[in-house]
């Protein structure tokens, strides 16, 4: 795992609750459903952006999320079932966005 | 001033919608041939109009817009869309009407995208695309209910068939005439919030629950994309798609380059047979017909490349090569959206050049534009075809894998690697900043439509043949006359281009060049080669069919080279030619792109340093190891 992901990862660890789960640390085959948004530092650009994008691609609250398969070098980027959509994303991205596995409220 | 202007002139209408949701297909499907393609004036976004007739007669002037997500305009492709759209871009009138384009078996995100547009208050269509794809998949749409909830036409097109642009132009006949009593509004729309994002996705899913909207089977992409997308499989069939293109560029155009050949050799040796022996006769034969037919021989080659590279992007490929390179290209401190403009660049690096627009963030894409004309673009492939059939047998490697091609294959491999390392040089020492953000949809995989195809095909050919007929048309006459007047002293025992102006910048600059192992007739190629590369094989055709003697006007090139060069020297030019900034138009485009001249001046040094570094080491190796 690069620098980058590791202090990313950190960073947001701590808003992370119990039952949610970052995408950008689940494995091929994960599937769950879009808990929310968590601004993550060390991105290229501003957290208002990069939310809008995210946003802009599907990754809304409630969306039916699958990962569908990981890039050849390191699982990444990663290629993500957003409802009806397939979005690439790189791990790194998708840790402001938090999961939940299906059944758990 | 929307209700004036629809009177007076001829309505616009502007197609709108996400990337991937065959807008193009639409857009051929509704002007065909009559289609212009330029570039928004001061950016160099393409910019597609074409015209159409409606079936009650009236002429519709219509803009293909670059494909978006949202109006919110993150790069300057989206950008150009937000302003037409809004009526922002000079020189550009606010569309009379939009037709926004969907992908019917893929609706959510567009829809929120309509609910932006509708901010506009403009006049809007929605062309359900696809349809019988969507039939096909099994996706379920209740059209009328759509069209209630959103308050527009909805028409279900198949942008391949006459059937659903009928009911389209239909529709747009009677919007043309509803236009005229003041059907839009004031344009209201602002850069939403996160909250206002989140807002309308809720509203979209709403109207996809009333709408009955049921996904289609996506089983068969998944499929594929199991394979394709595979961490071993999927890079290995991605290698073997770029071997197959680069040997099938060398192979399949063999027969129709010779028979192209063969057609302008006809035709000097016609005019030298009819026309008295004269300077008209020189300018003709040696000037115009042997340099413009040494570069049209090319358009087979350059055709193949661009039908991998548009079957691929119609196919749903890019944007799979685009994942599975993003890892290594990020390791180069590229953004896998590079792999793009980075694969557009093996045609041309202008379009590579311009195409790195799609990537947001501007050091990323500078990084991208000073790299993209280190990738071998079509322009060279005329040199290397040259040097490579004089100087490589024509053997094959262990039965299978020719020799040439081979040689070929290594000379693309430099470009990338080298690539790939002055972007790493560049994004880890030079401005050591973060990465952004990789976000791109992978869209369902599509049959190309041959018609698409070969329009696209037809287009690139058309700027090809452009740019041969007007601007290496001149150049070759311009070097004509430098390598004929003045012309020689009577008694001269050497050969005639050797006093003219050519010769004497040739020999001018050779020292310079002469320890990277290049003559003169070289040198003096590589002047008018500046304009563009190819250009230096038609002014090797010229300085070589001038300076020998009468039998020898008209023979090929190659001979005469093969007996005139060292190896070392044709090896030294391939190396030079990896990596010279022989290319005005490049250095021009890169000045548009970044807005300075700071940006073509160091990427005419740093080439130019990298060319003669190269040269040298590989005219110096060559020597030491032919003894």
């Amino acid at each position: 795992m690069s620098t980058y992901l590791r202090r990313a990862s950190e960073a947001a660890a701590s808003a992370e609750t119990d039952q949610d789960l970052r995408l950008g640390r689940c494995r091929k085959g994960w599937r769950g459903s879009v808990s929310g948004l968590v601004a993550i530092e060390e991105s290229g650009i501003p957290w208002n952006e990069l939310e809008r994008r995210l946003l802009e691609m599907g990754f809304v609250e409630g969306a039916a999320v699958e990962i569908l398969h990981e890039g050849p070098i390191k699982h990444d980027p990663i290629a993500v079932r957003v409802d009806e959509t397939t979005v690439a994303v790189r791990r790194a991205d998708a840790l402001a966005i938090t999961v939940r596995a299906p059944g758990v409220n | 001033m929307s209700t004036a202007t629809l009177s007076v002139s001829v309505p616009g209408i502007a197609l709108v919608g996400c990337p991937n949701c065959g807008k193009t297909a639409l857009f051929n499907a509704l002007t065909g041939h009559h289609q212009k393609v330029a570039n928004y004036p001061g950016v160099t976004v393409e910019r597609k109009e074409g015209a159409f007739t409606t079936p009650q007669g009236k002429t519709v002037r219509l803009l293909d817009l670059p494909g978006t997500y949202s109006l919110r305009g993150r790069s300057p492709d989206e950008a150009v869309t937000r302003d037409v759209v809004l009526g922002r871009l000079d020189g550009e009138a606010l569309p009379d009407a939009l037709i926004c384009v969907a992908d019917a078996t893929n609706l959510r995100l567009v829809l929120r995208l309509i609910l932006e547009l509708k901010a506009v208050n403009r006049p809007l269509i929605l062309a359900l695309n696809m349809i019988d794809i969507a039939k096909r998949q099994g996706c379920e749409i209740d059209v009328e209910r759509l069209s209630i909830e959103l308050g527009m036409p909805v028409i279900p097109t198949v942008a391949v068939r006459k059937g659903g642009v009928t009911s389209l132009l239909a529709e747009i006949d009677r919007l043309a005439t509803a236009a005229g009593t003041g059907a839009a509004g004031e344009v209201t729309w602002r850069e939403p919030t996160s909250q206002e994002i989140r807002d309308a996705h809720k509203e979209a899913e709403r109207i996809l629950k009333a709408c009955a909207f049921r996904p289609g089977d996506q089983r068969l992409t998944a499929r594929l994309d199991n394979v394709l997308l595979h961490p071993v499989w999927g890079v290995l069939i991605l290698l073997g798609v770029l071997f197959l293109m680069f040997q099938a560029v060398f192979t399949w155009a063999a027969p129709v380059m010779d028979g192209i050949k063969a057609a302008f050799d006809l035709l000097g040796t016609q005019i030298q047979a009819t026309m008295p022996d004269g300077l008209l006769r020189s300018l003709l034969t040696d000037g115009l017909i042997a340099g413009v037919g040494s570069v049209v021989v090319f358009l087979p080659q350059i055709m193949i490349l661009f039908l991998f590279i548009i079957l691929l992007e119609d196919f749903g490929y890019m944007a799979r090569a685009a994942f599975l390179m993003d890892r290594l290209m990020g390791g180069a401190g590229l953004h896998g959206r590079a792999f793009i403009p980075l694969l557009s660049s093996f045609a041309c690096a202008i379009p590579g050049v311009m195409a790195a627009r799609v990537i947001e963030n501007r050091r990323d894409r500078l990084a991208t534009i000073l790299v993209a004309p280190l990738m071998t673009c079509s322009a060279r492939i005329p040199v290397y075809t040259l040097i490579i059939s004089a100087f490589v047998p024509a053997e094959d490697v262990a039965g299978v894998v020719s020799l040439q091609g081979l040689v070929m294959f290594g000379l693309y491999a430099t470009g990338i690697v080298s690539a790939l390392l002055v972007a790493w040089i560049m994004k880890r020492l030079v401005w050591r900043q973060v990465a952004e953000p990789f976000l791109m949809e992978l869209p369902a995989y599509k049959w190309p439509r041959l018609k698409n195809v070969a329009l696209g095909l037809w287009q690139r050919a058309a700027v090809f043949l452009r740019r041969a007929g007007t601007i290496i048309l001149a150049i070759m006459v311009v070097i004509w006359f430098l390598s004929t007047f003045p012309g020689a002293p009577a008694g001269a025992l050497d050969p005639a281009i050797n006093y003219s102006i050519a010769g004497m910048l040739g020999h001018w600059l050779q020292p310079l060049l002469a320890p990277i192992g290049f003559n003169w007739q070289i040198v003096v190629a590589l002047i008018p080669g500046m304009a563009a590369r190819e250009v230096a094989v038609g002014a090797l055709g010229t300085v070589y069919a001038l300076s020998a003697t009468g039998e020898e006007v008209g023979s090929a090139l190659q001979p005469i080279l093969a007996a005139q060069w060292t190896l070392p020297t044709a090896l030294s030019l391939l190396a030079w030619y990896i990596f010279a900034p022989q290319c005005a138009s490049t250095l021009a485009v890169v000045k548009r792109e970044t807005n300075s001249w700071r940006w073509p001046a160091f990427l005419f040094v740093y080439m130019l340093t990298l060319a003669y570094g190269a040269a040298f080491v590989t005219y110096h190796v060559a020597t030491w190891m032919l003894g």
